[in-house]
């Protein structure tokens, strides 16, 4: 079926006109249709839009213009990332009828490439979750095992992928909320170097850590978005005035004379066994391919938790100062005054994690704590990233698992939030780090849940990370694999 | 470190414009200590010399293409038309002759 196919593949099929943009994106909702009661991977679809698109996209094909790799190719956003005309939620109340009246660049240089957008995918409210239970829409559930959470923040992106409800996605990581959940949903996920993509439209969640980054069903794939939406921005200042190399130049099936890193704080014993196993296979793989392996040592791993619930939730307290019933979303109806009116609308409008971390971030910063915390908490980022600076000194890239578990099942972590913080061990340090980091599908437990193998490379050195990841691919079958989805006991 | 009281659990959620009934407050206190106990663990590193990192690219400002490679770029000081008044009113709760509308803030009798 077209659906399930990779965009480099159908990409060939739109150019020699063996099919339409239109054929592509009927057979994306068809699926949709089918699957999509189950997974709840979206929040809003623009079907009609979306045809639109296709049409423009397949007169270029039919005129016979060199068309971009991605026009035609169907694509969904998260619901975080700001798309002229349609709904963008954050999987917030308080954003429930908020129409941007503008793009975010991300999404200007998607459509410049002429792609299709399908929809807009469920994410914990914010981008503040690891499992997409925090959405105030809906639960989103593994394609691999409906009971089981997609992961998270960017859940619903990953999930359509994985069920084949889109091509590709795009999704934010601000402490692995793209890797963490394409390893959970058995697809690739990267987050690019901090500075490589523009944030313009990208609603704040901690500023100096989030980061777009692709979803798609091969490494392929990701050099191509990578293409399409890296590039400094005149409305980023914190994009990087840099030029863009090609991606795809990094897809070489070659690791012979790189030298791979294994951290060993990484492998406590709060990994799980059989991921742990999955891992080491995967490096021997790579070991085997003629890459160099050495076991390094990145010392102050077991503080990038404590570090990030300082960081993210103090910047998120002042980034969710924005929502107060003024300009734009929910406003409580029948305030006493202009004060009581932001506290209720706040109240009323945010869910019980976001007013958490809004709690601790304000805590983090308030008067008399300040150092203590957040101060205290940029220092220990400074050790953290000098410990990477120190490892990229010896190794060209650092592999690691994506996540301690594989999914985990619905309503198990959300009662604890300290346990739920926990499931980011193992992709807050490289967040700190501003590194590029990939997760590459690597096999799977017992159960049937993928495994992700995480890649980090220095900052700016993405194409020797899809080097690496390109080259495991290449000749390994775990990404190939699908998940069969129960639907009333027939699969589909 | 510190830990929080259900008083620092009022205080904050004053600061961060947030209401809590007495339960929630309770709540939030124990879940709030529990993670600033976790967090206490950075207490065991000696930082006294390390200084803080808030982005990881340095902190110099350059004008936009006057470097290759620069992070914090400062853009040309154009005036640039903004997106169209009503477009941006529209997503307002309550809007007038074009500005946003809040709750009266000035008492009319004084």
């Amino acid at each position: 079926m077209l659906y399930e196919l990779t965009a480099h593949a159908l990409h060939e099929k739109l150019k020699n006109q063996e099919i339409t943009a239109v054929e592509l994106a009927e057979s994306v909702y068809a699926r949709v249709d089918e699957v999509e009661r189950h997974v709840k991977g979206y929040l809003t679809l623009t079907k009609d839009t979306a045809l639109e698109q296709a049409n423009r996209a397949d007169t270029g094909f039919q005129k016979g213009d060199e068309m971009p790799p991605l026009a035609g190719i169907p694509i969904a956003i998260k619901d975080v990332i700001c798309t002229k005309g349609v709904r963008t939620t954050c999987g917030s109340k308080i954003l429930e009828s908020f129409v941007p009246p503008y793009d975010a660049t991300v999404m200007t240089k998607l459509y410049k490439q002429g792609v299709v957008m399908i929809g807009k995918t469920n994410m914990d409210e914010f981008a503040m979750g690891s499992s997409t239970e925090n959405s105030a829409y809906q639960i989103t559930h593994n394609p691999w095992n409906l009971d089981t959470i997609p992961g998270g923040s960017s859940g619903g992106s990953a999930a359509v992928v994985s069920a084949d409800t889109a091509v590709c996605s795009l999704g934010s990581d601000t402490g692995g909320s793209i890797r963490q959940p394409a390893a959970l949903c058995g697809v690739v996920g990267m987050k690019p170097t901090y500075g490589r993509v523009s944030r313009y439209g990208l609603v704040a969640f901690a500023s100096s850590l989030d980061q777009i980054g692709p979803f798609t069903k091969d490494v392929t794939d990701c050099a191509l978005l990578l293409n399409a939406i890296c590039g400094s921005d005149v409305l980023d200042a914190t994009s990087v005035d840099m030029s863009v190399p090609d991606f795809t130049q990094g897809l070489i099936n070659d690791v012979k004379g790189l030298k791979i890193g294994v951290p060993k704080e990484y492998f406590t014993p709060a990994l799980d066994t059989e991921i742990a196993d999955c891992i080491h296979s995967a490096i021997a793989v790579l070991e085997g391919l003629g890459a160099t392996v050495k076991e390094i040592s990145l010392p102050h791993t077991e503080y990038a938790i404590a570090t990030y619930y300082i960081i993210a939730p103090a910047e998120a307290s002042a980034n969710l100062a924005r929502y107060d019933g003024v300009r734009y979303g929910y406003r409580h109806e029948n305030p006493e005054d202009l004060i009581n009116m932001y506290k209720r609308t706040r109240s009323e409008g945010f869910g019980e994690e976001v007013k958490r971390r809004i709690m601790l971030g304000t805590f983090a910063l308030s008067a008399g704590y300040q150092d203590a915390y957040y101060k205290k908490a940029q220092k220990v980022r400074t050790l953290i990233k000098s410990d990477f600076d120190a490892a990229f000194e010896k190794v060209d890239v650092i592999a690691t698992p994506t996540s301690p578990t594989p999914a985990f099942k619905i309503g198990e972590r959300i009662a604890d939030p300290l346990q739920m913080y926990l499931s980011d061990v193992m992709t807050t340090p490289a967040s700190h780090a501003g590194l590029p980091g990939i997760s590459v599908p690597c096999g799977f437990v017992k159960s049937g849940l993928p495994v992700g193998l995480q890649l980090l490379g220095a900052p700016f050195a993405e194409e020797k990370v899809l080097r690496v990841a390109y080259t495991f691919e290449q000749n390994t079958e775990h990404h190939r694999q699908k998940p069969q989805i129960q639907t009333n006991g027939v699969v589909s | 470190m510190a830990t929080i009281t259900t008083e620092g659990v009022r205080h904050v959620a004053n600061l961060a414009r947030l209401e809590f009934n007495d339960e929630e407050t309770e709540q939030f206190t124990e879940q709030l200590a529990r993670i600033l106990d976790y967090i206490g663990t950075l207490n065991e590193l000696e930082t006294d010399e390390v200084p803080p990192t808030s982005h990881i690219h340095p902190h110099q400002v350059f004008i936009m293409g006057s470097q290759e490679g620069a992070a914090h770029v400062a853009k040309p000081d154009v005036v640039k038309p903004s997106y169209p008044r009503e477009e941006v009113l529209a997503n307002a709760p309550e809007a007038e002759e074009g500005y946003f509308g809040v709750p009266r803030v000035v008492d009319r009798s004084h």
